[in-house]
Parts: C-alpha cells; structure tokens; sequence
C-alpha cells in the first residue's frame, strides 16, 4: 500500500468548548466530544470488547515464543494503518518501541498509529519513520524532538494527548482500538505472564500496559528474560497474550532509573519546597492517617522529605503515600512513616525492591488509580498533590504540555487525573530565566483552574479564591500569601510583560480531558 | 575603530545573562543580530532596549551579536554598557531606573548575623539571593570576580543595586584593594549602597582614604545617606592593627575577619576546629568590643557540610561573634538557627527582665530574682537576648502580655 492512499482529515468542524477553547469535533476523521465541563459529560453504552478467542488455537504446551519481533508481527497480520501501542516503563532507557517499528518498516507497513502510554528523548530516531510514512501519526504525548516535529506541523495526522487514565479510558471505551500490542517485560515465561520486579531491565510495575493487555486484539510479550512457568508475581497474565519474543535486550537499566530522583540541591527549590511544607502544614492538611502524591521532581521529593520530618516529630504516620515511587518515599514506608505505597511507577531500584519485597508497596494501575469512566478511583481520595506546570493563568489554569513560545515538549503523565485530589498544590518558580510562568491565559489548556488550589512560588503563595476554607485557614499565617494577581504583577515587573507567542491557526494536536473531550488545541508555532 | 570587545558570560549552564560582541564601525548604521532564547515573548524589547542605549551613547554605526540566555533587562543594560566603555571613551554612564524601594538606609546596629556573597559577575545568583533572607548581601567586585572580567561586573553591581530587589536586605558591596577598589566606589557609592566592605585591611589610614572618596562622591552627587564601613582582617598586620582599624571611624560598625588569607599569611592552613585561628579570632572580638562594634567571622566553605556549618557557627557565638559570612543561600538559616537564642537562654533571659521592671516599677535600685541578686550587666545581656529574639521570630514582641 502507498503512502497517502488512507486519506485522513487531521481535523474539522471546529467549536468553542465549555472551557472557551477553539477545538476541532473531528479529529483523524473520526468523531470527537468537546469539553462540557467537569462531570459533565456522560457516557453511555457499553465498554469495548477483544474478540473471543479458544485455546484450541494456543499451544496446548503453553510455548507462545516465536523467533523474532516480525514474526510475531506477521502472525498477529499486520495490516497498514494498524496501531501498534508500547509503554514506558522504560522511560528513557526504552530499546522496545525503536525495534518495533524497525521490524514494521521491513515488513513494509505502513501508515501505523503509534499509541504509547509516553515517549521520551530516546525515540527521537522514530522521527524517520514519521517521515517515511512507516508511522501516520502518534496518539500519546510528544516529548522533546518529537513534540518539535510535531509543533512544526511535520506529522501526517493529529497528534491526541492523554493523561494516563484518559488512555486507559480511551482503550475501554473504544476510542482508540489497539490492533497490536506489544508490552516489554523484564521478565516473562513461554505462556506470557509477565512482571516488572525481576531480570536486568526490571523496572517495577507494567500497569502502563494492562488495558492494552486487557482490550488489545492481539498481544506480544517482548522480554530479555524468559524464565520457566509460571512467572511470579504475574502483573501481565499469559492468558490475554498471542506471543513471546525474546530480545537480547529491552532496556538500558541506567536510563530506566529516572533521571530527577535526587532530591534537589537548587537553594531557590528547596525554598518552594520548605514553603509548601509549612503551607500544608498551617492549613492542617497533614494529619495522622493523611495521604499524599508528590511526583519524581527535584522539588517534590524534597517536599516528602519535609512532610517525613513533621511525621517523625509528632509520631504520627500517613495512611498512604501515592508513588512515583523511589528510595525516599521507600524509606519512610520502612521508618514505618506510611502504612502503603501504592505504585503507579517506580523511579529507582530501591523502589523496585521494595515493591518486590515488601508487601505494602502496592503495584496499581490507571484502572485502579486513574480512569474517569470507572466506578471512582482513588485520585480522588488523596490528601494533598504536588504537581508541576509550565505556565498557570490568573484563573489558576495550568499548562503542562507546551512552552510558553508555543512550542510542544511534554505530555500529560498522570498530571490531569491527580487534578481530583483534595488540595492539588503547584511549587513553581514565578519565572524561568526571563519567562513568567504566571500569564493572562495559558498558551495551552491542560488542567482547568478550578481544580487548582494553590500555586507556591518563591515570591509569594497565591490560593485559589474558590478555596475560602485555606484563605480562611492561612489568616496571619508567617507565609507570604498574596494574590495570583499580585505574583503575576511581581513577575512582569521583574522580567517586562511577554508578547504573547506569535502562532498559526493550523492545529496539530489536541488536548484530552480524562473523560475523552477535547479540551484544547495545539497550534503550529510559526517558522 | 573597528576593534572587537566582548563582554558577558556564555558556556554551558549560563542563564540570566548574555554575550555581547561589539564592533564601533564609522558607517553603515546600527548592524543588530540577536539570539535569544526568550525571542518570542521579549525579542522587540531587547531589540529596543539595546537601540536605546547605543543612541544614548551616541553611538550610530557599529556590529553588534548579542546571544541571551534569558538575560533580565537590568543584566543586558549593564552588559551592553560594558561593552561599550570598552570599546571607547564615553564620560557617560546609562542609569536603569532604581527601584523605590532600594532607596533605603540601614541602621548602624541591625542584625549582621548572615551576610550573603554574591559574585558581581553573576546575576543569575543575585536575582534570587533576596529571597532566602539574609540579613545582608555583598554584591562582591573582589575574590569571586576573575581579574579580566572586573570592569564589567562593576555595572553589573552598580546595575544590581538600583535594579533588584533584595526584600529588605542590608546592601553590601565588597570593593577591591588600593586603587581599584577607591574607583570601585564611583560606581556604588551614588547608589544608595548601605555597606563598604574593606577587604584585607592592615591601617586605618586604608578606612580614612575610603572614607574621603565616600564623602566627596556623595558630596558631588549632594547626598548625605549613611555609608557604613566593614573592614575584613586577613593577615597577621591586621589583625594587631584591629583596634586601630576598627575605631578608625564613626561609620565602622563591623569589623569581620577572613580567615583563608590569614591563614597562609601564618603559613598554616584552615581546620575545621579552627585552632590555629582561635588567637586571631578572639583578637577581633576583642577589639571589635572594645571599639563598641560588631565582630563578625569568616565564611565556611564546604557547602555541603552543614553539620560542619553547625558546629562552627555554635563556636562562634561562643567566641563573641555576632555573624558571619555565608557562600551559599542553603547556609543562611543554620547561620541563623545557631545564633539566635536557645530556648533555654530566652526563658532564663524572660525571668531576670521580668525581674529588673518589676524593680524599676517598685523603684528599687537592685534587681533580685529568687534570693539572688541580678548585676547590671546580666540585665543588659537579658534584654540584649529578649530583643534578639524578637528580632529572628523566636519570640511574639508583646511577650510580657501573656508571661506567666
């Protein structure tokens, strides 16, 4: 098949959203749901289903290994315009993506939907594969190169942003089908069970990966480490898996352990850090049996390092710490600081051991942790969340996907789904360098201000005015509290007032919400 | 014409600041290439800001390549700046407006306890150093700036301390020694600077000569705000010389002591127990006391030892000291935290002044607590503690409102 015969419209039938943005109701050429508002929209119908399958086809000895990534890929019919999703449990250090489509492009496929639960710089060499016309288009976040590519409108179709539960939604709901999947295991048997905790690219959990498991039509097991039946714990079960493929190696153990799990030694940092702390603390959201989230940033990790400290000296414990684990937060649950860890990604080798040991730490899912079209998650029931942003507007808006020129460089990761926790907190400078990071309007939507509580920066500490209960709280508290009028103010005197980035009205990707609406769009910057 | 300067710093991990290469050419206008990183929110400021000050400096033709790492409006005006009173003769300087607020004085006996050096160079470190509370700054033109580069930090410091807000901070500026340092003054002086750090002074002939360039610079400019001196002992010299140096002149009101330099004048080296300085230390208290001024020690180096930092800043205030020097904002608090009042000092200091007003209430000459008698001079030391406290938010300032 030639490149350009699936012709698709990248997207059509644009409309302003409940949010006010400009957002397209066709996007790839299928259908798609503006932004109603949060809680608004409703889903109706029934959850997608895999086809039925009988183990008269399956080996009866459980052997599903075959001999390489393009057999496998030829036994599963590849058939241009498939998508093929990958996971990132490597991060950085992922070799399974790159080999994938190496194999897709010597077979000759064409025009692939790529659907990865996150990219990362190491798939930049992907980059010829778009130009190639191997991939069509990516439906997951763009990091680095490939979210410049994308910003310069090189990609052939929309680029579609979820956060982590929104892809679990949006594979159970049918919104994305996943023709293939194939899930890279640090260690798997001949029958496809499959772990994180074990083999030389371990890597802690797989919970990326289990809707694609789950929903997937067919599913490959990709491992450099293939041990007897059965493999345990089973995080991946055989039971949902087409075939195995044993790699000499899947992952790059150094760049799989996260690059920002170091506490930060930046003196500015550690001030938001010390300032959220004392924040949290004055406003009475750290209690015995509280909960937190605090992501792998530099400024996070020291932030769970100060709630350790106020623990430790009043003999109180968390009932739970939501990881982004690692050795600190690994520690506190061993210092018995923390009931549970429950898991949604492992950052270090510590956390890895300790998920493997310790019975506590607990291995969870988008599913479990994430996906608005469930009956709840437990997002909801976290005490307090520190997150980041690009850029916050006076509204307490927040941007995490584009820079302030306009420019695409992240994905959404877990960020809009912990949106849902009780006091969401964002520790971030009040401006980068000369960029303000507090603006009129955020260059691109990704989380709506009010779900947003409390923006700390280093020259202030703004609260939401929809949160009368800590305005109330933090009366003649030592903390500079100011309005977000008034830290936008200090930031412009400091650096001037920004143009706002010049951008075309061609759009070239869009926003999820964790329901399935479009939020916003992302434009092409200007040459 | 036509020779190529530079200024500015670029390299990996620069940011704040930015590299201007400037050639005065005799025709072909104004040649302006730029690139910088925040080009889409602030590429026509830029643009404006560096015509202004070439038209300023009436400069009408020349090359100009400026690559901006993020540079604030107050580092590219001292860069540019630079850049051309290298490359010729100007008689002109250009002012970035001053902040109201930096107009401020400071008092001859305010807390010295943490002062934060900042290399004049450096603004991505200056733009923050505020923040984290010190009780003073030292924009520093001397040691932690290279000697090729100290011309051009000059309009940096001079440009820092009209253009940033240090939120309350005591201004310092350490300027150079001998002449260097008396020219450095021309661009600090007229700026509403609170401090003059001396560094290594021996005479007080060296406090007199920085005084007469003070006053007559403020005189030229008509001002009459107070300019506080500090003089730093780093040898031997100085240090039998304290006395003198530190009654040198009213305006002294800290004399501080560096060690490393001292050090090697004796021919030793620095330990963290400090014995071969005890005696120099103790002499600068000691004279410091004596002329009725603040002694403030050195710096500790290691700024990844903040145990080490403890230590040494607890045997400090056992000393005599009230302050020192701090290289790295992560210092500030434990500076701080180890010189402020324990809590057992403020409770014994709340009952002796307790004691010494319900005396003065009941005109008594002497103040007893208990069966004891309290002399006069631990009175003093109690409220001196009480109003330390209050001072580093370890005690409410109407205490004796609710004291049981």
């Amino acid at each position: 098949m030639k490149t350009g015969e699936i012709r698709m419209s990248k997207f059509d039938k644009l409309v302003t959203n409940a949010a006010g943005r400009v957002v397209p109701t066709v996007i790839n050429s299928k259908p798609a749901v503006p932004f109603k508002g949060i809680g608004k929209f409703k889903p109706s119908g029934h959850k997608t289903a895999p086809p039925i399958t009988t183990c008269a086809d399956y080996p009866a000895d459980g052997n599903k290994v075959v001999s390489s990534l393009k057999e496998a890929l030829l036994k599963c019919g590849l058939t241009d315009g498939m998508t093929i999703s990958t996971h990132h449990h490597f991060r950085n250090g992922d070799r399974v993506a790159l080999q994938v489509f190496d194999a897709v492009n010597e077979i000759g496929g064409k025009e692939m939907m790529w659907f990865p639960s996150a990219s990362f710089p190491c798939h930049e060499p992907l980059i010829k594969y778009l130009e190639d016309g191997t991939i069509h288009h990516i439906e997951g976040s763009m990091n680095g190169a490939l979210g410049r590519f994308a910003s310069e409108g090189k990609m052939n179709g929309l680029g579609v942003l979820r956060s982590h539960g929104g892809r679990y939604q949006a594979v159970q709901d049918g919104d994305v089908h996943i023709d293939i999947a194939v899930i890279a295991a640090p260690s798997a048997d001949a029958f496809g069970n499959a772990n994180g905790v074990n083999g030389p690219a371990a890597c802690g959990l797989l919970g990326f990966a289990l809707a694609d498991s789950q929903y997937a039509d067919k599913v490959i097991i990709v491992t450099d480490n293939l041990v007897p039946f059965p493999c345990i714990p089973w995080q991946i079960q055989g039971n949902y898996v087409d075939y195995v493929v044993v790699l000499d190696q899947i992952g790059i153990p150094e760049k799989i352990i996260s690059g920002t799990t170091q506490i930060t030694k930046s003196p500015d940092r550690l001030l938001l850090a010390e300032w959220t702390a004392e924040f949290c603390d004055e406003a009475g959201l750290i209690y015995d049996g509280f909960s937190f989230q605090s992501g792998a940033g530099g400024t996070a990790l020291s932030i769970g390092i100060y709630f350790a400290d106020i623990l430790r000296k009043r003999g109180w414990k968390a009932r739970f710490a939501r990881g982004g684990s690692n050795k600190y937060l690994v520690q506190m649950l061993e210092e018995g600081l923390t009931d549970y860890i429950l898991d949604g990604q492992t950052f270090d080798l510590e956390g890895v051991r300790s998920m493997r040991d310790n019975p506590n730490h607990v291995n969870t899912s988008p599913f479990t942790s994430y996906n608005y079209h469930g009956k709840g998650n437990f997002s909801s029931l976290v005490d307090i969340v520190i997150l980041g942003a690009t850029e916050v507007d006076v509204n307490f808006n927040a941007n995490v996907v584009t820079h302030s020129d306009g420019l695409l460089l992240h994905g959404i990761g877990g960020w809009q789904n912990c949106l849902f926790g009780k006091t969401v907190i964002l520790p971030i400078p009040l401006f980068r360098d000369r960029i303000p990071v507090i603006r009129d309007e955020v260059t691109t939507l990704c989380g709506p201000g009010e779900l947003i509580d409390v923006i700390v920066t280093e020259r202030g500490i703004a609260i939401n005015p929809r949160r009368t209960d800590l305005i109330e709280k933090m009366k003649g508290s030592p903390l500079p509290i100011k309005t977000i009028q008034e830290l936008k103010g200090t930031a412009e005197q400091i650096c001037g007032i920004p143009e706002k980035p010049e951008l075309t009205d061609e759009i070239i990707a869009v926003i999820k919400w964790v329901d399935g609406t479009v939020l916003d769009s992302v434009y092409k910057v200007k040459e | 014409m036509g020779e190529l300067v530079t200024v500015g710093n670029k390299g990996n991990g620069v940011r704040s600041d930015c590299y201007i290469t400037l050639e005065i050419t005799s025709s072909g206008g104004k040649e302006l290439d730029l690139e910088s990183r925040v080009a889409a929110m602030y590429g026509k400021d830029i643009r404006k800001q560096l015509m202004d000050i070439l038209n300023h400096f009436g400069i009408s033709n020349c090359r100009i390549n400026v690559e901006d790492f993020g540079a604030l409006p107050f580092v590219i005006a001292a860069r540019l700046e630079a850049a051309v009173n290298k490359a010729m003769k100007t008689g002109k300087e250009y002012f970035i407006p001053e902040l109201k607020g930096n107009q401020y004085s400071s008092s001859r006996d305010r807390n010295r306890i943490s002062r934060l050096y900042l290399p004049g160079n450096t603004p991505s470190l200056m733009i923050n150093a505020g923040i984290h509370n010190p009780d003073g700054i030292i924009l520093d033109l001397e040691d932690a700036v290279a000697p090729e580069k100290k011309d051009e930090a000059r309009y940096m410091v001079r440009n820092a301390l009209r253009g940033i807000d240090f939120y309350g901070a005591e201004r310092m500026v350490r300027i150079n020694q001998g002449d260097r340092g008396l020219t450095d003054l021309e661009f600090v002086i007229p700026h509403h600077v609170n401090l003059i750090l001396l560094p290594k002074c021996e005479h007080a002939e060296q406090v007199q000569a920085v005084n007469d360039k003070i006053r007559s610079i403020q005189d030229r400019y008509g001002q009459k705000n107070p300019v506080w001196i500090m003089p730093i002992i780093e040898s031997a010299l100085g240090v039998i010389n304290a006395y003198e140096i530190a009654s040198a002149a009213g305006n002294v009101v800290s004399l501080a002591i560096g060690l490393e330099d001292y050090t090697a004048d004796l021919g030793t080296s620095r330990t963290t127990e400090g014995t071969e300085s005890f005696f120099a230390r103790s002499a600068i208290v000691n004279a410091a006391r004596a002329a009725g001024i603040q002694p403030i020690d050195s710096v500790f180096s290691d700024v990844a030892d903040m145990e080490g930092l403890r230590e040494t800043v607890l045997r400090s205030k056992v000393i005599g000291f009230d302050g020192m020097g701090c290289i790295h904002p992560r210092q500030i608090k434990i500076i701080h935290e180890a010189f402020a009042p324990a809590i057992e000092e403020i409770e014994k200091a709340k009952k002796i002044v307790i004691a010494f007003h319900k005396a003065e209430e009941q005109g008594l000459g002497v103040v007893s607590l208990g069966s004891k008698m309290i002399d006069p001079p631990v009175v003093k030391r109690a409220l001196n503690t009480i109003n330390l406290a209050v001072k580093m938010n370890k005690l409410d300032e109407n205490w004796r409102d609710t004291y049981e």
